[in-house]
């Protein structure tokens, strides 16, 4: 009986777990918890996009990738035991959706040679890849997201904001304090007052914050919100009449479930993005024949081409293109940690190869470099219509200042390298 | 008079208002603790299961889908149907009175004579497992809540205000709301309280549970009966938060709010959440206000507390709570 037993959990675990040559991407993510609505469209666009490779290309180079989910609900001790609890297996690249486990991780992929995948969030000084070997931040980071912003709010103003009140709503986190440095730079720069104004986890009372606003009369708003605060945020922006064309948030704050609650009141709210809007992308039909009509298709399905499904299958599609390179430059498709680093190292995505994904103009072209693992750091403008019910794209590409970005990336790296008793690469 | 006073005023008043909201959640813990000396972790979570549960009845949501789907690989999600609020609150008030009969029955039936620690745990136990059961029965996404109710600025206030003070103040229409609702409630329960048998059964558990069994009053079904209530006080404050932000998971940190509440104006008394959820409603923005500004700002969440906790030190009953004295 005993015998019985033991060769039931050993093949059980056989079955479980990824044959020696998968491809291993754990899924650190979130469907339950305060964060959830966010958690669960990215981690179902992410684990999408991987099932799509695996049913309609049999996998990347002929390797199946596997895709072993672990719930962080956001939370950053758990996020930790989810690495812990997945790098024996094979893993080669992380994703956690959220810069606290970023944080505690960055240590971690560094010593035990995977690596760390932080699209939009994370450490924005792990651009720097002298310092950050194994940490990936393209195509964009929190920094080059405001200046985008100011950028944008230059261009609608004729380039000169001198004078104006900007007025920047933030998650009173050490996510939502990010941009706080470059916007103070930004506003020495171009002559424009900031006023900050924090905004308590999970954000579900913001009274004072908009009043301030309604007495301080901003002539923009910059939103660095998460979760819950963002739909207040939006909800009262409406409630104290603040011009939504002048409110714009971060690629954080800018999902379909962040607007909807207010109604009509959101019309006209503005979000940065990363990444395209909508489903009007040849890879969607790939996913809808190869995945949903399968019935292979994460969480409840309902989620395909919301803005964060969309965000998670971009990071998936990085993350495979990561794998894709290692393999050509291994020249195996059986790749370990190391050369999956490598893979993303030397990543270059240019608009011919999104566009033969089925991603034409979805994304920005990039090259990473052993110095450069940040990308260029552009994004567009997407407006919220709330009677179509859907985000249009309102601007092309803007860049943001690098002239002031790169001195505080660089500032800040090299900060942490000497922290760390780290020798800086590339030479 | 300079614009920093009447900025002041308005947002003392805002204060005011935010505080009704707190005590709108405050008012479920005091029924329960009031009538069975329980402290009902599970409020908070009451509340979002409550809201979620109308949202769910009224836009015909068919409960469980995504379980069902996943089993038998159907594509359900909608009955099809839309409900009127009116008719969508009664029905999620009959489901909360049932909520009550299944945790008196499956939980608190078999606690009985336990320490209050003990019931404590098994509310903390409560209030995860109804987490987990919202999620699986109607999903984890953001919903709107749509009962009619209205928002946004109330432009008699302001423009009466303007033509008074040439300040405009600013007031949420769903804040006055809260505020009637909330006063509605407080009469409601106290003449329920003082002047029906059920009522009166409901006051004397509370004050003596062994002699009100005595004279034949059920411990059992007066548990139900005060669950019932404060899963319709939940459902009201559901409604108001989730009108406010949506329903989604964060309503149940609301309890989090209600806690200095329930510290400074005690845990045993309807106008003590009141008046606790004014008191800390009001202090909390205008401390925000005042000093938010010098220390970095973000200050409301932990000056609520440090606000109940200095009431606490000469008021350790709270200000309206009963002083437990014990003889040995």
């Amino acid at each position: 009986m005993k015998m019985k037993f033991t060769a039931l959990v050993a093949a059980a675990m056989m079955a479980a777990a990824p044959a020696l040559a998968d491809l291993v991407v754990p899924n650190l993510s979130y469907r339950t918890g305060p964060y959830a609505p966010g958690g669960v469209p990215y981690a179902d666009g992410f684990q999408d996009y991987f099932t799509l490779l695996n049913e309609r290309d049999g996998g990347i180079g002929g390797e199946k990738i596997v895709v072993p989910e672990c719930e962080t609900a956001y939370n950053t001790e758990k996020g930790v035991e989810c690495y812990e609890a997945t790098k024996g297996t094979g893993a080669l690249a992380y994703n956690p959706l959220s810069t606290g486990i970023t944080y505690q991780l960055i240590p971690k992929v560094t010593a035990d040679g995977s690596s760390l995948y932080t699209p939009g969030y994370g450490r924005t000084s792990a651009a720097n890849g002298k310092v950050f070997s194994n940490v990936f931040n393209y195509p964009a980071n929190y920094w080059t997201a405001a200046s985008v912003a100011v950028n944008y709010l230059l261009s609608e103003n004729g380039g000169d904001l001198k004078g104006k009140k900007i007025a920047l709503v933030y998650h009173n986190s050490a996510y939502g304090k990010e941009p706080i440095r470059t916007l103070e730079e930004l506003s020495k720069k171009h002559g424009f007052e900031l006023v900050q104004l924090p905004v308590e986890h999970p954000g579900q009372e913001q009274k004072s914050q908009w009043l301030q606003i309604r007495r301080e009369k901003p002539d923009n708003v910059i939103m660095y919100g998460w979760g819950v605060m963002n739909a207040v945020a939006i909800q009262e922006a409406a409630n104290i009449k603040y011009p939504m064309d002048q409110f714009i948030g971060i690629w954080w704050s800018g999902a379909e479930h962040d607007v909807l609650p207010a109604g009509d009141g959101a019309n006209g709210y503005k979000s940065l993005t990363m990444h395209g809007t909508g489903m009007d992308y040849p890879v969607y039909a790939d996913l809808k024949k190869y995945v949903a009509d399968a019935g292979k298709g994460a969480g409840a399905g309902d989620q395909v081409g919301t803005v964060l499904y969309s965000r998670g299958m971009y990071a998936a599609m990085v993350i495979a293109e990561a794998l894709r390179n290692a393999q050509a430059i291994a020249g195996t498709s059986a790749v370990n940690a190391a050369q999956v680093r490598d893979g993303f190292e030397t990543l270059e995505i240019t608009e011919a190869r999104m566009a033969e994904i089925g991603l034409p103009d979805f994304g920005q072209a990039f090259k990473s470099t052993c110095e450069d693992h940040g990308g260029p750091g552009m994004a567009r403008i997407q407006q919220w219509d709330a009677t179509a019910k859907k985000w249009n794209l309102i601007s092309g590409w803007i860049e943001p200042d690098m002239d002031v970005i790169q001195p505080l990336i660089m500032e800040d790296s090299e900060a942490f390298a000497a922290e760390n008793n780290i020798e800086p690469r590339c030479n | 008079m300079p614009d920093t006073f009447f900025y002041a005023t308005e947002v003392m008043l805002n204060g005011l208002m935010a505080g009704v909201m707190y005590s709108l959640v405050a008012l479920g813990f005091v029924l329960i603790f009031k009538a069975s000396g329980i402290f009902n972790y599970a409020q908070g979570v009451l509340a979002l299961f409550a809201a979620l549960t109308l949202v769910g009845l009224q836009d015909g949501q068919i409960p469980f889908s995504h379980v069902i789907n996943a089993i038998f690989g159907t594509d359900l999600h909608n009955f099809g149907w839309t409900l009127p609020a009116v008719v969508a609150i009664a029905l999620t008030a009959v489901v909360m009175v049932g909520m009550a009969i299944l945790i008196e029955r499956y939980i608190l039936k078999h606690l009985v004579n336990q320490e209050p620690i003990i019931l404590f745990m098994a509310t903390i136990g409560l209030a995860y497992f109804l987490e987990g059961l919202g999620d699986v029965m109607w999903g984890s996404d953001i919903k709107k809540l749509d009962v009619g109710l209205p928002q946004g600025i109330s432009e008699t206030i302001e423009t009466a205000t303007y033509n008074w003070f040439g300040y405009g103040f600013f007031i949420d229409k769903l804040d006055i709301v809260a505020a009637l609702v909330a006063a509605a409630l407080v009469i409601a329960l106290t003449l329920f309280s003082q002047y029906t048998k059920y009522g009166r059964a409901l006051r004397a558990v509370a004050d003596d549970h062994q002699a009100a069994l005595s004279v034949g009053i059920s411990l059992r079904f007066i548990w139900v009966l005060v669950w019932s209530i404060a899963g319709f006080v939940a459902l009201v404050a559901g409604i108001m938060w989730g009108s406010k932000s949506g329903v989604q998971f964060s309503l149940s940190l609301i309890a989090l709010k209600a806690l200095p509440v329930l510290m400074l104006g005690g845990f045993t008394s309807i106008p003590g959440a009141i008046v606790g959820g004014l008191i800390i409603g009001m202090g909390e923005k205008l401390f925000e206000f005042s000093i938010g500004p010098m220390i970095g700002g973000a200050t409301e969440n932990w000056f609520a507390y440090v606000l109940a906790l200095l009431f606490l030190v000469f008021r350790p009953q709270g200000l309206f709570g009963e002083k437990i004295i014990e003889r040995v």
